[in-house]
């Protein structure tokens, strides 16, 4: 399990690639990539805080959930911080198990978690000012179906 | 002596994003009383309890939660990662 908070910027390509070559044998591989959209102009620029410390505790806690639930050989979690622009990876998670169904169903799991219990906060920059992101009801309902 | 965080748009309205607290409050419900009572911009922050977080020693809990032993408390709205 491999777990990086960073303001740097990955390559989710390259990181996919030394994934598979980490988890050789399992069988399937799912991996999800969440990009800064820019909504038709709206967003010039994405801010993104987080609570050294906790992120870290938080997701590695959410990553071994997902491990005590399907037969993970691995999981990959990539979450940036900092300034991030439209086009940009904020996040990355990969899952490898011996199936495809565990694989899938695990990588969204993550997601799920990471988007209400994972300790960042969004604030979208535009042309009209900068707002912090509201968290969603249906990010809550999306977690607690699991 | 605790060591309270704050972010996003709490830290915004209070202005700092840590400080160093001397309190006897027994539960994170106390503390937030004390802290509304200092100034207008923690009473701000503090307006609507429903539309904040807290974690003690970086865990999530409960503004009913006991502060014994506590050395960090920290309070942020609604996360919103992924």
């Amino acid at each position: 399990m491999r777990v990086a908070v960073q303001s740097a910027p990955f390559d989710p390509g390259a990181e996919a690639t030394a994934f598979a070559a980490s988890v050789a044998g399992a069988g399937a591989i799912v991996t999800f990539t969440g990009l800064v959209r820019d909504d038709g102009g709206r967003i010039a620029a994405m801010e993104i805080e987080h609570y050294p410390g906790m992120t870290e505790r938080a997701i590695a806690a959410i990553a071994e959930k997902a491990a005590g639930r399907w037969p993970l050989a691995d999981v990959l979690v990539i979450h940036r911080h900092g300034w991030l622009v439209p086009g940009e990876a904020i996040m990355m998670v990969a899952t490898a198990a011996p199936h495809r169904g565990d694989a899938f169903a695990a990588a969204e799991f993550l997601m799920d978690w990471l988007k209400s219990r994972a300790p960042f906060w969004k604030k979208e920059i535009g042309p009209g000012g900068a707002e912090w992101v509201a968290a969603k009801d249906t990010d809550e309902d999306a977690r607690d179906r699991w | 002596m605790i060591e309270v965080l704050y972010f996003a748009w709490v830290r915004e309205r209070i202005g700092l994003p840590r400080e160093k607290v001397e309190t006897a409050a027994p539960t994170v419900a106390a503390l937030v009383e004390e802290l509304m009572a200092r100034e207008e911009r923690y009473a701000l922050a503090f307006a609507d309890l429903a539309a904040l977080r807290v974690a003690l020693d970086q865990e999530l809990a409960s503004f009913d939660a006991p502060l014994a032993g506590v050395r960090e408390v920290a309070f942020f709205p609604p996360m919103t990662g992924g």
